[in-house]
């Protein structure tokens, strides 16, 4: 144990000397937590809308008004000719095109049927997607305020109606901040803690100065913690640095408890670190660790269940998934901030982390060797 | 120039010998094009509900077949009282529940009304939407058939056309994408650490005062990853072409050449990294953590730039891999020419010569 | 000289890589408080040999027994008994000399209160009572060298292992760090050392001459200098090395 003592404090002055690597630990993760979850956000707000009304008609100009004030939409462009809408569609200027068709009027009116084109940009398919059904449901209005113009209602409503209301647990005013934070967080405790430690040890490989640490009577288990510790606490510092960003710039608190959080990241962390150590023995230089870390983190960031729901994914993807440490640590802080769900119910995660610590850390001591 | 092959040989070699670097160099691009061609989307599928029938009549029934017939939906029919349903959305377990009223039918037949009511795990805004979405559009389509034989007057149709995706298919935006992210990352990534390792080994003063010209030396360091960018490009695009069909409309030589360009720039920026910063951890921690979120979140290809504040909209445009992959969707899927990315071209140009002419400078201060 | 402790004996011990034999059946004894001049070219296997004995290598066959310890078994064991100063410099280069100290002190398990005052002492004798808070990469080289061998040593190892300590050091330095080379080997301390640097060979109480692996001669530098009828250790090892088949 006080081997351990001489390491540690080898480590923390190491870590705190440098300085310009402590002011990026802590303002690359701060700055990134402060600004992107902004970015994150798939509600539609600002669909930009060409319009090509062949028509002018007042009919025409109302579904216009419609779109326009519906807050979805924003009309950037009006054009004569669909031609002519096309060439704002490949400059990017519009996402959405409506078309509405000459005899628009006089056709709804006397024939009691009429049409409106929508053409949408679809390269981005689930966004196109999204703003042609919030086109579809806003001419659906306009459509049913007509009918309400021209027929008389009768006292009871002759067709049966689902009435369909829903309520939104968790997060009732569906901020998408409250979803992306936690998430965010997660991700940078994971590449800060990861990449610190996986680069660590093959630094230490790379100055030689392991060699001398590995003629000295060090354990196995003692280098380890060493190098595990540090690291450890400063994953969790800059947790607790996130989650005052979290408060202070968001206003988002856990519903369940700090304590709980702090737990399943304390398990998370040694097995993350673990795994970090496990990299660097298999490296042999920074950049060899540096590469592999990448690989990783890519596979861990993008299965884990932020960019896009892990119920979605094909079986095989959903395997990776849940060889993922990464998604189950994001899945619990959300439990946790937006559900509140106590210790029983993070129970099994709890289990599963524990496992992942367990043999990432037994593979890190036992690649280890102190020969050459 | 014979110096120079040289020693840009000299590079291949140590980039050669490390295999371990070369399998993620080049096979990661390949492994990252596919999770997000097919693990990465969001379309619904088999996701867990839980289904609350309080009246247990024929149209509800009629109604959970819909939803159980359909692709989005698994319903968990073991959930069956409000008690359950709470614990088993805090433990994740389900995304949603539906509730029937009680006397369901009965309602509907004779008030002509009849309540249904959606829960949904609002943690996942997105999801809680889509899935509400899903779930009314089943229960619309049904309502619709009861009204069958009652033609509605006075009736708007739309006509929709979903112009270059028709199939409205994930990979068309996240191939160029991962070609904007991919090509950034390792590019500056590669070239800041391999010169900064030289600077902490030592190795760079010695060939600084060698008779080579610096800039001989810096381009041949940045030579051999260029030319491993562009291995990637084309497994990429043969990826792309091949595994989800995706054609490239446009013309290959000016996508070849716009990728060539964006590839300097990354390289620029690589090696303004490697001026800035004196040990290899330093350059990793900027390249790595400082580029990956930022350049994922904020190229457009994660997030619709256009959703976002104004300031992050203003920060967007100093991220090179936004107008790559303006270009790259141009080009490849819009199958525009030259004169409608010039622009772009002249900013990724200006990029370029920023990173440069910063470097430059600060090489110079240095020496 | 009568009745000499042994503390390093080997029996054909041997490494190979491979086909590759590194070190072939090396057999020699090290007596207590000796200087153990390890001589060879780049190449020879000194190197190869030594990490086997101080057990971050492990043999391919044969014997050897380091302070009373085996080398397969108890490497641990070599490990308290032993200290090391590699060739590449390993102290570490962002923390001060203090640190450096302490942390290897500690690491040894020399308790706080020896640490303090032997580390004080050491300052001292290396007049560097007014650096001692100064980060190790701001040093020169020589001086660097110095302090990795006292932080070697400074747990009183019985054995002393230093792998071409002086490359890269001016005359003056060297002659230096000979002098405190002669006073731990005085205070009871085996110094094995490689070198290549023949002048320093001159310095050691015997030397072995490594070529291709083997051990080709083994005896005091006047012995030797006898046997090869050579006028300097140079001569000596030019004869010796000339029979190498591996080049650099």
């Amino acid at each position: 144990m006080r081997i351990l003592k001489f390491l540690l404090r080898k480590e923390f002055l190491q870590i705190f000397r440098n300085k310009l690597m402590i002011r990026m630990i802590f303002a690359v993760p701060v700055i990134q937590l402060i600004l992107l979850p902004f970015a994150a956000n798939y509600e539609m707000k600002n669909i930009n809308l060409c319009i090509v009304d062949h028509d002018h008609s007042e009919y025409s100009r109302n579904l216009t008004y419609k779109f326009t004030s519906s807050g979805y939409f924003q009309l950037t462009a009006i054009a004569d000719s669909y031609k002519k809408a096309l060439k704002v569609i490949e400059e990017d200027r519009a996402d959405l095109i409506i078309e509405i068709p000459e005899g628009f009027e006089r056709e709804l009116i006397r024939d009691n049927q009429t049409k409106v084109m929508l053409i949408a940009n679809a390269i981005n398919g689930q966004t196109s997607g999204l703003s042609v059904s919030y086109a579809n449901s806003i001419i659906n209005d306009f459509n049913s305020d007509i009918r309400a113009k021209w027929i008389q209602i009768p006292r009871i409503n002759p067709q049966p109606m689902i009435e369909i209301t829903t309520s939104n647990w968790f997060n009732p005013k569906m901020n998408y901040k409250y979803f992306m934070v936690p998430g965010v967080l997660v991700l940078l405790v994971t590449l800060v803690g990861f990449l610190l430690t996986a680069i660590n040890v093959v630094k230490e490989k790379e100055d030689g100065t392991i060699e001398q640490l590995n003629v000295s009577p060090i354990k196995k288990y003692q280098f380890i913690l060493g190098k595990l510790i540090p690291f450890w606490i400063l994953g969790n510092i800059v947790l607790s640095v996130g989650f005052i960003i979290s408060y202070v710039v968001y206003g988002i608190y856990p519903a369940g408890s700090y304590l709980l959080i702090y737990l399943f990241a304390a398990i998370y962390l040694i097995g993350l670190l673990g795994f970090g150590l496990f990299v660097s023995t298999l490296a042999e230089t920074q950049q060899q660790a540096m590469f592999i870390s990448y690989f990783f983190m890519t596979i861990f960031i993008l299965l884990g269940g932020l960019f896009a729901p892990i119920d979605n994914m094909p079986d095989w993807a959903k395997i990776l998934a849940y060889l993922n440490p990464v998604s189950y640590f994001i899945e619990v802080m959300r439990m946790i901030v937006l559900k509140g769900s106590g210790f029983m119910d993070i129970l099994k995660y709890l289990g599963i982390i524990s496992l992942f610590a367990a043999g990432f850390n037994l593979l890190a001591i036992f690649n280890y060797k102190k020969t050459v | 120039m014979k110096q120079f092959f040289s020693f840009i040989k000299k590079e291949f070699h140590h980039i050669l010998r490390d295999k371990r670097s070369m399998l993620v160099l080049l096979g990661l691009p390949v492994v990252q094009l596919i999770i997000f061609g097919f693990a990465i989307t969001t379309e619904t599928r088999n996701c867990n509900i839980a289904i609350l029938d309080n009246s247990k009549d024929e149209a509800t029934q009629n109604l959970i077949t819909r939803i159980e017939s359909s692709s989005y939906f698994d319903i968990d029919k073991t959930l069956s009282s409000d008690n359950q349903i709470e614990k088993a959305f805090k433990t994740g377990r389900i995304k949603l529940a539906i509730i029937f009223q009680p006397n369901f039918q009965n309602e509907l037949m004779h008030n002509n009304k009849a309540q249904l009511q959606i829960v949904t795990d609002a943690s996942d805004p997105n999801q809680a939407n889509t899935l509400t979405y899903y779930v009314s559009a089943i229960v619309m389509e049904y309502q619709k058939e009861l009204n069958q034989n009652k033609n509605l007057p006075y009736t708007i149709n739309s006509e929709i056309r979903m112009l270059y995706n028709p199939q409205l298919k994930g990979e068309y935006s996240s191939v160029p994408g991962v070609m904007g992210m991919i090509l950034l990352l390792i590019s500056a990534m590669m070239t800041s650490i391999s010169i900064v390792r030289e600077k902490e080994m030592g190795t760079m003063e010695v060939l600084l005062v060698s008779p080579l010209k610096p800039w001989i030396i810096i381009v041949s360091k940045v030579i051999p990853y260029f030319i491993i960018s562009l291995i990637n490009v084309i497994t990429i695009l043969l990826i792309s072409g091949w595994v989800f069909g995706i054609p490239i409309v446009g013309s290959i030589f000016l996508l070849s050449l716009v990728t060539i360009f964006y590839i300097i720039c990354a390289l620029a920026l690589g090696i303004l990294i490697s001026t800035v910063t004196s040990s290899q951890q330093a350059a990793m921690i900027i390249s790595l953590i400082g580029l990956m979120l930022p350049v994922v979140m904020l190229s457009g290809y994660a997030f619709p730039i256009a959703n976002m504040p104004v300031i992050l909209q203003v920060i967007s445009n100093l991220i090179p891999a936004k107008w790559y992959i303006i270009m790259v969707k141009n080009i490849m899927i819009k199958g525009l020419g030259f004169l409608d990315i010039w622009k772009e071209i002249l900013i990724i140009f200006g990029m370029t010569t920023f990173f440069l002419l910063v470097s430059l400078k600060r090489f110079k201060i240095r020496l | 000289m009568a009745e000499k402790e042994v503390v390093i004996k080997t029996n054909k011990l041997t490494k190979k890589f491979g086909d590759f034999v590194a070190v072939s059946e090396i057999t020699f004894e090290v007596f207590k408080g000796e200087i153990f001049g390890f001589l060879g070219a780049n190449g020879a296997g000194k190197t190869t040999a030594m990490k086997m004995l101080i057990g971050i290598s492990k043999p391919s066959s044969g014997t050897a027994n380091i302070a009373g310890f085996d080398v397969y078994k108890n490497t641990e064991s070599i490990k308290k008994s032993i200290g090391y100063m590699s060739q590449k410099f390993s102290l570490y280069e962002d923390l001060t000399i203090k640190e450096n100290i302490i942390l290897f002190g500690g690491i040894y398990g020399l308790n706080d209160y020896d640490i303090e005052t032997k580390c004080n002492g050491l300052l001292e004798k290396l007049n560097l009572q007014n650096d001692a808070d100064k980060l190790v990469n701001s040093l020169p080289l020589g001086w660097k060298q110095k302090l990795a061998f006292s932080t070697a040593i400074f747990h009183m190892p019985k054995i002393v292992f230093l792998d071409e300590p002086t490359g890269g050091v001016d005359p003056i330095t060297r002659r230096q760090f000979w002098d405190m080379i002669y006073e731990a080997a005085h205070n009871g301390i085996t110094v094995f050392v490689t070198t290549h640097y023949m002048e320093e060979a001159e310095y050691c109480d015997r030397v072995s001459i490594m070529v291709d692996g083997r051990i080709e001669a083994l005896d005091s530098p006047e012995n030797l200098k006898k046997q090869f009828n050579a006028a300097t250790m140079d001569d000596v090892f030019l004869m010796l090395a000339r029979k190498a088949k591996r080049g650099d």
